[in-house]
């Protein structure tokens, strides 16, 4: 059997006296759309946190899996490796860098990919050179993809929410990951730009050869799109399984109704 | 309602300017006669000038917000649009190049010396722009650095006689060594702190140049610092001082060259993600603490070569000179002229060294007026005089070649 993209076990995470995720488990298959849900303050966010480095786990492993490489701990790893492991995410409350372009931002995601340092970048050879057009026109294909391509010049700031967005998304390929995690992408879309995104996900699993895992609290997005969803509710996982499981899963029916969702 | 608002203002304003000023406005003791005089009439125009003053301030803050209002954060600065013109570029640079070359020749030496010491202050802006400006980092020590410069040269050429053209590349490695070196320790802390560690570390260089005698000749300073040489011959007072004007002018045209070519680079695309946030930055693979060191030890490194250029130019170098209130005026060349971008802080350079020498004429009200002039330009002009412009990039998209269109 193969061994999944991303492992996660036993995961704790406290801060202080509150156990913010605690003991959670939850592995993902390569090619996978997986969802993690659940009711406001679950501890979703802190979970991509914990596996992106940002926090370190009070207990727990995590093991990624890429494909055709063997198994690695990310345990203990600064962001910045995690990324360069090939796990690329978004953040719930946009997080552009508005200084910078649309196509810079995209660029900043090539960063980990690029080779030239200091001394290079101020003499300027033609490895250097060639490399940065390189990642110019790479980081204006990923555009074209995402579909931002109209918006390359702009500040990043000045885009629309929906663009925005997916100018998080934009920025998370460009680091060429395995796995993307998207934290809430359709959060203050409108129907329009939910089913852009619903469309732009799948192209992504199917053409780019991404799993991905989502937080997202739009249950319509989540039921079509997820193969797979996990359920949390207080820091535990209460559930997992396919979209219809979950429907019917009395434990995730109870944490639902027992708490003031934004979503039905 | 507005107006009546503002005139409410504007007189509350003008009554506690009157409080405020009572004391040196309207009371004159004298003490041989140990009389008191009221000037009651000094008290009437401190209100009246005050709440006129306080109506113009208003009107231009609220003109300036209705106009931020209007257009998102897209106007490009005057001289950004003049170098991306084409028919203008070239008559707009060899402008400025004809009265650059001319200048020293054309004025006296006095003035030839003061454009000196604003070049230096840009090379010394641009600098701390790369640690300031582009990576965000509040760096209050700045002037340290400048100081291991101007030291290394006066002690290299008193010991050891080592010339000018010497010691300026070793230096620039000097202040590399010494960015990386105090840089260790403090990059680790964030904001206000780093601020306050950077204004520690700056003040300790300087205390250690005045108490360790031995080394740096104490409070005393070294004097008698040869200028530079030009294949070993040396010029007479007033053709040296055009020779180190040239010469700086090579430096800052070297310093623009390297700094723009690395703000747009992998680098300085790193460092202002940096900026503008750590933590996604993390996420997108950037090495945050590496980032951050080059940051600080290539400012250090055009500190440090700056730091020669003034002991060449001076002659006479001692602690003195690198007190808190220089990294204080670089910063302000930074922030004023425009944060990140290297045209705004040349102009913020010439602004803040030239304007001060020029306003002599208004002798005791010189910093007063130059003060409020900072203030100004900080109310309504947050971004500084000439704020940054990111690179262009035009694509073909049938053919998906690219066309660099670079202005700086
Ligand atoms: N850095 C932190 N320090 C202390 N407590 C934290 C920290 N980060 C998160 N928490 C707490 O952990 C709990 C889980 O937060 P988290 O952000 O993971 O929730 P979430 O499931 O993403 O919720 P939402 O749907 O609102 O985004 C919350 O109670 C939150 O207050
Ligand atoms: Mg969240």
């Amino acid at each position: 059997m193969n061994k999944p993209i991303l492992n996660v076990k036993n995961l704790t995470m406290n801060f202080g006296g509150l156990k913010a995720l605690d003991d959670v488990s939850i592995a993902i298959e390569k090619g996978q759309i997986a969802a993690l849900i659940g009711p406001n303050g679950a501890g979703k966010t802190t979970f991509f946190n914990c596996i992106t480095g940002i926090y370190e786990p009070t207990n727990g492993i995590v093991e990624i899996t890429p494909p055709g490489k063997n198994t690695q701990s990310l345990r203990g790893l600064k962001p910045n490796y995690v990324t360069e492991r090939g796990i690329a995410r978004t953040f719930q409350n946009i997080r552009l860098f508005h200084g910078m372009t649309v196509l810079e931002n995209v660029m900043i995601g090539r960063h980990c990919r690029l080779s030239s340092g200091i001394i290079k970048a101020m003499l300027q050879p033609p490895s250097q050179k060639n490399e940065e057009q390189k990642a110019v026109t790479d980081s204006y294909e990923i555009l074209e993809k995402i579909g931002l391509e109209q918006y390359v010049n702009d500040m990043a700031v000045n885009l629309p929410y929906g663009a925005q967005r997916r100018l998080e998304i934009a920025r998370a390929l460009a680091t060429d990951p395995f796995l993307l995690l998207l934290d809430e992408p359709a959060a203050g879309m409108n129907p329009q730009e939910t089913k852009e995104l619903d469309d732009l996900i799948l192209w992504l699993r199917d053409n780019e050869n991404l799993t991905i895992l989502l937080i997202e609290h739009d249950m319509k997005l989540v039921m079509s799109l997820s193969d797979w969803i996990h359920v949390v509710d207080y820091g535990k996982k209460i559930a997992e399984g396919t979209p219809a499981d979950i429907k019917a899963n009395s434990d995730v029916i109870k944490a639902y109704l027992g708490e003031d969702s934004d979503d039905a | 309602m507005a107006i009546k608002n503002q005139i409410k203002q504007s007189l509350i304003i003008a009554f506690w300017f009157m409080i405020l000023t009572f004391p040196i406005m309207v009371i004159k003791v004298n003490t041989i006669q140990n009389t008191i005089y009221f000037r009651w009439a000094n008290l009437l125009w401190v209100g009246i000038v005050t709440f006129f003053a306080s109506m113009v301030w208003n009107y231009f803050l609220r003109r300036n917000e209705a106009q931020k209002k209007k257009e998102i954060d897209d106007d490009i600065p005057l001289i950004h649009r003049l170098l991306q013109n084409d028919r203008f570029r070239r008559p707009f640079l060899g402008l400025l190049a004809a009265f650059f070359i001319a200048y020293p020749f054309v004025f006296p030496m006095y003035h030839t010396s003061i454009m000196i010491s604003a070049l230096v202050y840009v090379m010394l802006g641009l600098g701390l722009n790369i640690v300031v400006g582009l990576a965000g980092l509040l760096d209050l020590g700045y002037v340290a650095f400048y100081a291991v410069g101007a030291y290394a040269y006066a002690l290299l050429n008193l010991h050891f006689g080592l010339s000018f053209w010497v010691v300026l590349p070793m230096s620039a490695l000097l202040g590399t060594l010494f960015g990386v070196m105090l840089g260790y320790p403090v990059l680790r802390l964030r904001g206000d702190y780093l601020a306050i560690v950077t204004l520690g570390f700056g003040e300790i260089i300087r205390i250690v140049l005045e108490n360790w005698d031995d080394f740096s000749n104490g409070p005393r300073g070294i004097a008698d610092i040869p200028p530079p040489s030009f294949f070993g011959h040396y010029f007479d007072q007033h053709n040296t001082m055009i020779y180190i004007y040239f010469i700086v002018i090579g430096l800052v045209l070297m310093t623009i060259f390297f700094v723009n070519r690395l703000e747009n680079s992998k680098i300085g695309r790193a460092w202002i993600a940096l900026r503008d946030d750590e933590i996604a930055c993390q996420a997108m693979g950037i090495d945050k603490f590496k980032t951050k060191l080059t940051a600080f030890a290539l400012g250090a490194t055009w500190a440090a070569m700056g730091g020669v250029v003034f002991a060449a130019k001076t002659s006479y170098i001692n602690p003195m000179s690198f007190t808190i209130w220089e990294s204080i005026t670089i910063l302000c060349v930074v922030v004023i002229g425009g944060m990140g971008s290297a045209i705004g802080v040349i102009a913020g350079a010439l602004v803040l060294i030239l304007l001060p020498e020029y306003l002599r004429a208004v002798a005791e009200y010189r910093m007063l007026v130059f003060g409020a002039l900072q203030v100004i330009v900080m109310v309504f002009k947050p971004d500084g005089l000439i704020k940054s412009v990111r690179k262009v990039y035009t694509f073909n998209v049938q053919e998906k070649t690219i066309h660099e269109q670079t202005h700086t």
